[in-house]
């Protein structure tokens, strides 16, 4: 029962991966297709947590702190590049 | 297969978390805006984030250390990502939307980033 | 059955996300789409049961190219006036 809930849900999030691609591959300007990798990668921040689920190991937990650190990081980088140049 | 209660109200956060990460793309497709598109995804996508991984601490009770540390690392960091990113998008002069009825930030902007610019 | 599907569908995002890296006109895009793609090559990674390649691979694809790559940018841009 928690398994198949938990096998929908992933499903869905995938969905949500291919429709922020959409936006990423036809968005008009650069601030768009930041927008679009910034919710991307939040949703497969999500998908870690339910990998670490079905494979019952919690140091995939770290590996999500990591990119989740790494991803927020790029936004904050290119933000910046677009302000005022590095 | 034998499930107990928590563990099913667990998988129901997480499924209602994914629903609102759909929403949140769904929004990011339909939304005309850079600004539109910027409230909708960073918003929904932080409450879908926190639902899973709050309904992962009902699912394995002895992971909570980390996933309330996950919860917090994100309910701390989306905002600010979403903030730099409007304040990015209004200083590169991105195009608004044609029906946009008021815009309270512009007069203070100019000033803001005339000496940001003065200063270097 | 989940990682089955899983590693097909990251195969094929990454796949679409280098062709959109290689061909793009703009160049702030082309880095961005080589950063994403370096991120899911670390989910994938991931899923193949390695933990500390896909730390190692997030950390340097996607912290540190994207942060030299933007140095550099800047100083083309500033000396090109």
């Amino acid at each position: 029962m928690v398994n198949k809930i938990l096998f929908i849900a992933a499903l869905i999030m995938m969905l949500a991966i291919l429709l922020t691609l959409y936006r990423f591959f036809k968005g008009t300007t650069a601030a768009d297709r930041l927008v679009a990798f910034d919710v991307m990668t939040v949703s497969s921040l999500s998908l870690i947590g339910l990998i670490a689920k079905f494979s019952d190991r919690i140091i995939y937990l770290d590996v999500a702190m990591v990119y989740g650190l790494l991803s927020f990081l790029g936004v904050i980088i290119v933000a910046r590049y677009f302000e005022k140049g590095l | 297969m034998e499930n107990s209660i928590v563990e099913i109200i667990g998988a129901f956060l997480v499924l209602i978390g994914s629903v609102f990460l759909f929403l949140g793309a769904l929004g990011l497709v339909r939304m005309p805006d850079v600004f539109n598109r910027i409230q909708t995804g960073t918003k929904a996508s932080t409450l879908g984030t926190f639902l899973t991984f709050f309904g992962l601490v009902f699912i394995m009770p002895e992971w909570w250390g980390k996933l309330i540390l996950l919860i917090i690392f994100i309910l701390m960091t989306n905002p600010v990502s979403s903030h730099v990113l409007a304040r990015a998008a209004y200083c590169i002069k991105v195009p608004m939307f044609k029906k946009t009825v008021i815009d309270l930030y512009g007069k203070d902007a100019e000033k803001l980033f005339k000496k940001e610019t003065k200063n270097e | 059955m989940l990682n089955i599907i899983l590693a097909i569908f990251l195969g094929i995002l990454i796949i679409v996300l280098a062709i959109m890296a290689v061909l793009n006109k703009n160049i702030v895009v082309a880095i961005i789409a080589a950063g994403a793609v370096s991120l899911f090559a670390s989910v994938l990674y991931l899923i193949l049961a390695a933990p500390d390649v896909a730390m190692t691979e997030a950390a340097i694809g996607s912290g540190l190219s994207t942060i030299i790559f933007f140095y550099v940018l800047n100083k083309i841009n500033r000396q090109n006036g």
